[in-house]
């Protein structure tokens, strides 16, 4: 049996290694998987502690947190493309202007 | 716990793969991994529904749609890590600053979570948690949560409209 400490603090490495990939890396696809894997990490410390606390609200929230990860990539990586076509670069710092 | 520990190196291992590989199809790889990893956690934690969820969602469709993109740019190599500054521009004197009293916080946080963080003792029971299965977590979501459940329906229609509108061609 694992503390569910255990799961927390993996949870939160996970988080600050997405952290600094958004920090670090300039590719925005790559800035955009960094995201993904900081909403995995959320889900996972739901889904311990709804663990810890025998309660199934937690598994309901990283059902609904999956829904809008979904929504949120088929939006953003259309904005991603769009954004490609008209400068044709991954860059984010070429992109930098809110009018271009 | 053994298996604790596998799937801990491996999701960060390839949590780490994900932020420091030179090609966007090998990061999105990465992600699948990791993506695989978690799956597995979820099974401990007996969340099954869960599992199963996010290794459709996340590793089916999101790591596919991720793929697509990246070939669609083209893949190429990028080396973005090495410089982290564009050469020429000078950080602010503040930005060490801030980082330090950022990461002073992050660790104090963590450490005191660490050291007197005794998690309270179980809330629910064993009946109404039952094993994470299907039927119980459909329980919830179809009672209790019901509305929320409901606008996850309306979220993806403007998910799908707004991916519609971004990616068609202007007239």
């Amino acid at each position: 049996m694992v503390p569910t400490s255990f799961y927390l603090i993996l949870s939160a490495l996970l988080f600050v290694i997405g952290v600094a990939g958004v920090a670090l890396r300039r590719n925005v696809l790559i800035i955009f998987m960094s995201v993904e894997m900081m909403l995995n990490s959320v889900n996972l410390t739901f889904a311990a502690l709804a663990n810890h606390f025998m309660k199934l609200d937690g598994q309901v929230f990283v059902l609904i947190a999956m829904t809008v990860a979904a929504a949120e990539v088929a939006v953003g990586l259309a904005i991603v493309m769009e954004v490609i076509r008209h400068r044709d670069t991954t860059n984010i710092d070429d992109v930098n202007l809110l009018k271009g | 716990m053994f298996l604790f520990i596998i799937f801990g190196a491996i999701s960060i291992a390839a949590a780490l793969g994900v932020i420091l590989s030179r090609k966007p199809v090998y990061s999105a790889l990465f992600l699948l991994l990791n993506f695989a990893a978690l799956a597995a956690f979820y099974i401990m934690l007996q969340a099954q529904f869960l599992a199963a969820v996010q290794v459709i969602v996340y590793a089916g469709a999101i790591v596919v749609l991720f793929l697509f993109v990246v070939m669609l740019v083209g893949g190429g190599e990028i080396r973005d890590v090495t410089g982290l500054r564009p050469a020429g521009a000078r950080e602010p004197s503040w930005t060490r600053i801030a980082a330090l009293v950022l990461a002073v916080i992050l660790v104090a946080g963590l450490g005191y979570g660490i050291i007197t963080g005794a998690l309270s003792a179980a809330q629910g029971s064993v009946e109404t948690f039952g094993q994470g299965s299907v039927q119980a977590i459909g329980q919830a979501l179809y009672t209790t949560y019901l509305f929320p459940f409901e606008l996850t329906s309306v979220l993806l229609l403007v998910g799908i409209i707004g991916a519609v509108v971004l990616a068609r061609k202007e007239q």
